[in-house]
């Protein structure tokens, strides 16, 4: 059946901002999805609250809100837009439960709006762990037992009936504690004993434990005519017990027979038919007893997930876009399978290869994190790899994780692990960690067996004795290297260097294993002829001829990239996303490819992130799944050379929109093949010394500092310029392991953490020392994205205004465009800076300058001649196109040329104010201070945009998911400092009619000013009248605290408050600056209606049809009073004004923003 | 560094290929049959076990072979009839709770000679353009082997389902029926899926009309088997006794010999349909089904009198089953049974079913 034509309008929901579980896969699904239903002709109205997405670019939908993933709004959305249908599976669990609730709360029925992909039933039937276990327990298929018990006897009862080991969990413990597993009867006795005591509501979850059982996951697709296939099997390297999302996963399915594989198959689609998924994708998760085969079903996702991503990346068949087809009436043999054009979508890719995934951690930032792996996802990105064999996948997939490893060990950072003996490697086996892989191969290597190391992880046997091979040909290298060791290099033969590169071993580890240079080793390689070749992934084994172009390298006989006479650009992805280096960059490049594709290049991609939009096979012309290393990158470089025919060649190398992963190779590819500024100039600003003295020289003034390689030296500059000092290594994205140092001792502390965490990196050193700047207290912090053309011109993109003051670091600080508080001559001075360091930096391209303002002087922090976090926001709050104008004058075009063409489009549009908010991860590290510093860790962000600065705020916290109170308690802990300026705070909530509650300090200070303290807290090991904070905040009494760390050194103090405020989900505002945006400001509050606009709206000049439109459509929701007081929508009432724009004094009576700049 | 020996596998026009040798060493060092590839990801020992592979080298595009072991209840036949098996990573042990000897030690025991370490994407690519080329494997040195290839037999025109057929009638026990087997070659998984419904005869293939209709079978069931049908004159006579008389349900080789039976023509494809993921057009319901396929020849579309087509191949259109409604006839050219592969088709065996039941309309038997 053709597509669907009772459908004009469909409503996509986004999934808001990457988050730990919910990364950039879901741009990559709906931006598909999107551009799938564009093209088939319906209106697409978007929503999604997070701008760095390529989803949300105005031109993938016809109508895109950024506006909070929020039911009230989106119904607002729904009622202004009247689409006939909503599709909520590929935006993940976010427009899963939100459209869930729309439906619940009835405004879909009463707007008329289908919900497509998957039936609400379907949904709840997957979703609801024991509706899903009823539904299996139907068709036939086992789940892994698990029933509440209330008594010891109820526990024993269940243990006898769903077999042993069981695992007890006490309800009502918050973070798990108590819980255990018992082997046995005897064990169980005891620990739902402990366990129903422990518990408030004695009741214990007796479940079957399945941990150590081999898990699998297969993505199925199903079409209204009940066609179902398989997309791609998917078996974890880590068995069940650490959640998959952290689990190295290989695909395909590598330890199933037939036999198995097809039941499993069978069960599957068994599954999706009896939850009802009618058309599109789902995940199905099954675990399988090594011992027996006995398999069960863990859950099944009735949509598309982060597995489905990798599964597309994995096979070529793009899910996403197939589900969007699926849910508007289409078949599957209706659609053409796009790669080989000539085969139809109903059929089940078969691939000749392997591929790896690798999750990728952030415990280093999250102090206070334990690296343990669970149940519960951890990791904040991953790699994949693409290899003909295992073996050469694991490796690359080791070095695409850009954690200075080079494969799997055999390099110098596997030092970390030279002290272990092979017993006690062998313990170290059994508790999953980030690298836990690593010390597999330390313990094979130190003679453990197999068998051993099997029977110590639970990793399939098949996985060890393929990392033997690893281990086995390093142990022959390094014999090699013992028996010729004048010419360890030129004594391999062809066929022994065939052997290790098949094997996966990068340049760099054969260096190491064979003492000499990566480039020594690069040059014997090539001098024996033993050269990459670069396959396809073409979703049929080779059987038919692929269209496109998506490659990887292997070590084989035939290379298959194609000839081309045209002119290539090869653009460098981010890698895995991280903390700091996230969704932005990937955003930047898949711009840059889009823009130079427009201007007649032929675009190449390189990246390893199989979550992102850029490793799509649609968004280049050319795509190369490879590590972002520099043989890998010169490789793909040499054979874009080789096969450049009639006049084509190889422009150059975009280094600059990826963050740090590709200007790091920007030195081994030459000047030659960069486009853009020179590697000299990307030096120059990272280089301290030469740094100031431009800096000097262009009189703009800094914060002064120094650079040291040891205590002594840091200590020395602290003197000079004076406590607080930020101290920080040099060469680092994300502000990892910066801080700010009040006192000698601190120093000698940090300074010891920060080499440590510059080990990797070779350690500090005078090329890579450490810097110490004097810290600007109370400054306020600014943001300059600019782009510089070949003949000086500087455009001035955005000028962000940060709402936390310096300090914080960026990517974790609101920010604001336009600035709010800064004068017009002082956002004169910081342009005039811009560009002048753009000029002396001789900058083509982006150029990103951070700038801290104190009492009126600009100081300038620091600057990159790269794309920078913001870019993104810049263009959805500005509507130019800014990665894109960067991509064009890095190949040489002129501003000029682009305004003359019409390219640079609408410029600051006025009418709104935009604000970027951070999403921090510390739900999932509870034992993390959730304390913001100058250490960056949030993981993505939301922009709120309206009229006024309080109502994009607001709308910023409400789509951050912690939207402020309306009304209720706020809880203030004050340090001494910020008390003047914490009571202008107070005495503005208790004018919006807050009752505060303080801790006995803070208290003093507000009752002395006469303001009513309803609660006096008292602090814990403090003796006092009134309840302590985490029980006032467990009692849901608080519905906003604001806790501000107490003095300038140990920023522990006042942790139990913030640990309350998370576990219990209460709004916590920890500096001073956020507070005053967020509770001042209530010139708007008497609005009763929150607006929501389409970028369309802000940023396309109103035609007088579409005025017309607007008028007639004056549609506005009407704020609902929420149930729970503190999950008030802030933005109907409470925007906030930002306190700096205040002076101390009387709170204005009628507060007027403007009248206070 | 420990490798082992050298090996070549060399195509009918001359196209070489290096790897090493493994499995079993063959005769004078060199092994030759038709080249095919298979893109199955699972079910190796399903595959190589498979009698069709008379007369054929298979090469698997899936790198890693040998993952899961072997175990003796995933054997198709009594032995692999296969000339040989070329891989890109010979796993020489598997690991899985059914395995019982890794997959090198079978081929050993089995007498099947590999090479390993083989480009075979490469091989791949140039079978789909070139066709399934004779071809020759061995260490016997790259002179003798490339002559080897020059000489080495496709199947083209033989017979070769002489060599796996069975020599006397067996019987097989089970249900309530009886049905006639032709072995052409058949796969242990069809027998055990038709003895759910029926007491089995596994005759010879040579086994003429008279004979099997003496037996008063309800059905007569046509196996898979290797090879080109056009020389197998001996069973279409067969056949074409036993249409009308008798139902009849054919698979692979056996849709084939129906369609000839029934007086169609067949071709034979360039490199066939080899793997477990064809997508399948059921016309009647118009539903597709993802089946496991095994075969160089085909029937030729419209070429069979009074046969309907019930199944098409959306890949390339190849006629995939047929019914002759008036002689209680159907057969489907893939593989329902499926071992390995998907069992979208099962639903076949229970139409046999139905088909018996009925009997053969109009003349009866």
């Amino acid at each position: 059946m053709p597509r669907r034509r009772d459908l004009q309008s469909i409503l996509v929901v986004g999934s808001g901002p990457i988050v730990i579980g919910q990364a950039c896969e879901f741009d990559y699904s709906g931006t598909q999805a999107c551009r799938v239903l564009v093209e088939e002709g319906y209106r697409v109205v978007l929503v999604n609250s997070n701008p760095a997405t390529i989803m949300t670019d105005p031109a993938t939908a016809d109508r895109t809100y950024v506006e909070p993933l929020d039911p009230d709004v989106v119904a607002a959305i729904i009622e202004r837009e009247r689409p006939d249908a909503v599709l909520p599976t590929l935006g993940g669990q976010t427009a899963l439960n939100l459209t869930m609730t729309l439906a619940e709360r009835g405004v879909l029925d009463a707007l008329g709006v289908e919900v497509i992909g998957a039936r609400p039933e379907a949904i709840a039937t997957a979703e609801d762990r024991e509706r899903f276990k009823a539904a299996m327990g139907e068709i036939g298929l086992e789940v892994p037992a698990s029933r509440f018990a209330h008594s010891v006897d109820e526990a024993m009862a269940i243990g006898a009936e769903s077999g042993y080991p069981v695992i007890v969990r006490p309800s009502y413990i918050l973070g798990g504690s108590g819980a255990g597993v018992a082997d046995d009867p005897a064990a169980l006795r005891r620990l739902a004993g402990v366990g129903l005591a422990a518990s408030p509501i004695s009741e214990v979850l007796v479940e079957r434990s399945i941990v150590g059982w081999k898990e699998y996951e297969l993505e199925v697709m199903r079409d209204r005519a009940d066609n179902c296939v398989v997309v791609c099997s998917i078996e974890n390297l880590d068995p069940m017990g650490v959640h998959t999302g952290d689990s190295i996963t290989v695909a395909p399915a590598q330890t199933l027979s037939d036999v198995e594989y097809q039941a499993m198959r069978d069960d599957a689609f068994a599954c999706m038919r009896r939850v009802g998924v009618e058309t599109g994708g789902s995940n199905v998760q099954f675990a399988v007893d090594p011992a027996d085969g006995r398999r069960m079903i863990i859950e099944m996702n009735p949509r598309v997930s982060r597995s489905s991503a990798l599964a597309s990346k994995a096979t070529g068949f793009p899910i996403a876009k197939i589900a969007a087809r699926l849910a508007v009436g289409y078949e599957l043999p209706e659609i053409a399978n796009d790669i080989t054009r000539a085969t139809p979508a109903s059929f089940e890719p078969t691939i000749d290869y392997v591929v790896t995934k690798v999750p990728r951690f952030a415990f280093e930032k999250l102090v206070g994190a334990e690296p343990t792996l669970g149940p519960r996802m951890q990791s904040v990105g991953e790699v994949m790899a693409i290899g003909r064999t295992f073996c050469e996948s694991l490796q690359k997939a080791m070095r695409s994780m850009e954690q200075g490893r080079h494969g799997l060990n055999a390099d110098p950072a596997e030092s970390g692990l030279a002290g272990w003996s092979r017993a006690e490697l062998l313990e170290r086996l059994a508790v999953p960690t980030p690298e836990r892989i690593f010390e597999v191969e330390a313990a094979l290597r130190a003679g453990a067996g197999t068998d051993e190391v099997a029977a110590a992880s639970g990793i399939d046997p098949w996985f060890l004795t393929q990392i033997a091979r690893i281990t086995g040909a390093r142990g022959e290298l390094e014999a090699h290297r013992a028996a010729h060791p004048e010419d360890p290099l030129g004594t391999l033969g062809p066929a022994d260097w065939r052997v290790v590169k098949r094997l996966g071993f990068a340049d760099a580890q054969l260096a190491y294993l064979l003492g000499t240079d990566e480039a020594a080793v690069r040059a014997a390689r090539v001098a024996a002829g033993v050269l990459p070749t670069f396959k396809t992934v073409d979703t049929c084994g080779a059987e038919f001829a692929a269209d496109t172009p998506y490659h990887y390298s292997t070590y084989e006989d035939e290379e298959e990239v194609r000839p081309s006479a045209r002119q290539r650009v090869i653009i460098l992805g981010s890698g895995p996303n991280r903390i700091g280096q996230g969704i932005e960059f990937d955003y930047c490049c898949v711009h840059a490819s889009t823009a130079l594709r427009a201007a007649g290049y032929e675009t190449v991609m390189v990246n390893c992130n199989p979550e992102t939009v850029s490793t799509d096979y649609d968004t280049s012309d050319r795509l190369y799944f490879e590590p972002l290393s520099a043989e890998d990158v010169l490789n793909v470089v040499e054979a874009e050379v080789r096969a450049s025919r009639d006049g084509g060649q190889v422009t150059g190398v975009v280094v600059s929109l990826g963050g740090q992963t590709p200007l790091k190779l920007a030195a081994a590819l030459g000047d030659d093949l960069v486009l853009g500024t020179p590697a000299g100039s990307i030096d120059l600003a990272e280089d301290r010394e030469r740094w100031n003295q431009l800096c000097h020289r262009l009189g703009i003034a800094q914060p002064p500092g120094g650079t040291a390689t040891t205590v002594e030296e840091a200590l020395a500059v602290a003197r000079t310029v004076g406590f607080p000092v930020l101290v920080r290594p040099s060469y680092v994205l994300g502000g990892r392991a910066m801080e700010i140092v009040y006192d000698e001792e601190g120093m000698r502390r940090v300074m010891v953490s920060v080499a440590a965490g510059m080990v990797r990196e070779g350690g500090v050193s005078r090329e890579r020392p450490v810097l110490v700047d004097r810290f600007l207290e109370d400054a306020i912090e600014v943001d300059v994205d600019s782009a510089r053309d070949r003949d000086g011109e500087v455009l001035i993109a955005g000028v962000m205004e940060h709402v936390e003051e310096a300090g914080v670091h960026s990517g974790d600080s609101a920010c604001a465009l336009p600035p709010q508080s800064l004068r017009a001559a002082t956002v004169a001075v910081i342009e005039a800076h811009t560009r002048a360091i753009a000029e002396a930096l001789g900058v083509v391209g982006l150029l990103n300058v951070q700038y801290a303002v104190k009492d009126g002087t600009v100081y300038v922090l620091e600057a990159n001649p790269r794309a920078s976090r913001t870019v993104p926001f810049v263009a959805k709050a500005t509507g130019l196109a800014l990665a894109q104008v960067a991509a064009r004058l890095l190949v040489g075009e002129t501003l000029a040329s682009l305004r003359a063409a019409g390219e640079l489009g609408p410029r600051r549009s006025v009418g709104h104010v935009s604000v970027k908010e951070a999403v921090l991860p510390f739900d999932r590290f509870p034992g993390v201070d959730t304390l913001l510093g100058p250490e960056m860790r949030s993981t993505g962000e939301v922009m709120g945009v309206d009229t006024t600065f309080g109502l994009a705020f607001a709308k910023s916290q409400m789509a951050a998911g912690t939207p402020l109170p309306r009304e209720g308690t706020v809880f203030l802990s004050l340090a001494d400092r910020d008390k003047p300026a914490g009571l202008e705070v107070a005495r503005r909530l208790a004018a919006l009619g807050f009752s505060l509650a303080a801790t006995k300090g803070t208290a003093e200070l507000l009752k002395a000013d006469g303001l009513e303290v309803a609660i006096e807290v008292a602090k814990v090991g403090e003796d006092g009248s009134g309840p302590h904070a985490p029980e006032l905040i467990a009692a849901e009494g608080v519905q906003l605290v604001v806790n501000t760390p107490r003095g300038r050194g140990p920023r522990a103090d006042g942790r139990y408050i913030r640990q309350a405020a998370l576990a219990h989900r209460v709004p916590c505002l920890t500096t001073l600056a956020a507070a005053r945006a967020a509770v001042a400001g209530t010139a708007d509050s008497e609005r009763p209606r929150l607006e929501v606009r389409s970028l369309q709206d802000l940023h396309s000049p109103p035609s007088p049809a579409r005025a017309l439109a607007g008028s007639l459509r004056r549609w506005r929701i009407r704020i609902r009073r929420r149930l729970r007081p503190r999950r008030f929508p802030p933005s109907a009432g409470t925007p906030f004004l930002d306190k700096r724009h205040v002076r101390p004094g009387p709170a204005p009576s009628a507060p007027d923003v403007a009248a206070l700049r | 560094m420990l490798r082992r020996p050298e090996a070549l596998l060399v195509l009918n026009d001359a196209t070489v290929f290096a790897g090493e040798a493994a499995g079993v060493l063959p005769e004078l060092g060199i092994a030759t049959g038709e080249l095919v590839f298979n893109t199955a990801l699972s079910g190796y020992q399903e595959v190589v076990t498979d009698p069709s592979y008379a007369g054929q080298v298979i090469a698997f595009t899936y790198p890693h072979v040998g993952n899961y072991g072997t175990n003796p209840d995933d054997d198709e036949a009594r032995r692999p009839f296969c000339a040989g098996v070329v891989v890109r990573d010979l796993v020489a042990t598997g690991s899985n709770w059914r395995s019982r000897r890794g997959f090198e030690d079978f081929l050993v025991d089995n007498g099947v000679p590999a090479i390993t370490g083989i480009d075979t994407r490469r091989l791949t690519r140039h079978v789909r353009e070139a066709g399934a080329l004779p071809c020759a494997m061995g260490i016997a040195g790259a002179e003798a082997v490339a002559a080897a290839a020059r000489s080495a037999p496709s199947t083209t025109g033989r017979d070769l389902v002489s060599q796996v057929t069975i020599e006397r009638p067996t019987t097989r026990p089970g249900g309530p029926r009886r049905v006639v087997v032709f072995d052409f070659g058949v796969k242990e998984t069809m027998l055990r899926h038709l003895s759910g419904l029926a007491t089995l005869t596994v005759v010879p293939a040579s086994t003429p009309a008279d004979e099997v209709l003496a037996m008063e079978p309800d059905g007569v069931f046509l196996s898979n088997g290797p090879g080109d049908p056009a020389p197998l004159t001996g069973p279409v006579t067969a056949i074409a006794g036993l249409l009308g008389k008798v139902p009849i349900f054919g698979i692979c080789l056996g849709h084939q010999l129906l369609g000839l039976a029934a007086g169609g023509t067949t071709y034979k494809l360039l490199f066939g349909h080899h793997g477990t993921n064809h997508p399948v057009r059921r016309l009647a319901t118009g539903t597709v089904e993802i089946t496991s396929q095994n075969h160089n020849y085909a029937l030729e579309a419209g070429s069979v009198p009074g046969a309907s087509v019930t199944h098409v191949n959306l890949n390339d259109g190849v006629v995939e089953g047929i019914a002759l409604e008036g002689a209680g006839a159907f057969s489907v050219q893939y593989h329902p049974e499926a071992a390995p592969g998907p069992h979208d088709a099962r639903y076949l065996f229970e139409r046999f079913e139905r088909l018996m039941a009925s009997g053969v309309p109009r003349r009866g038997r």
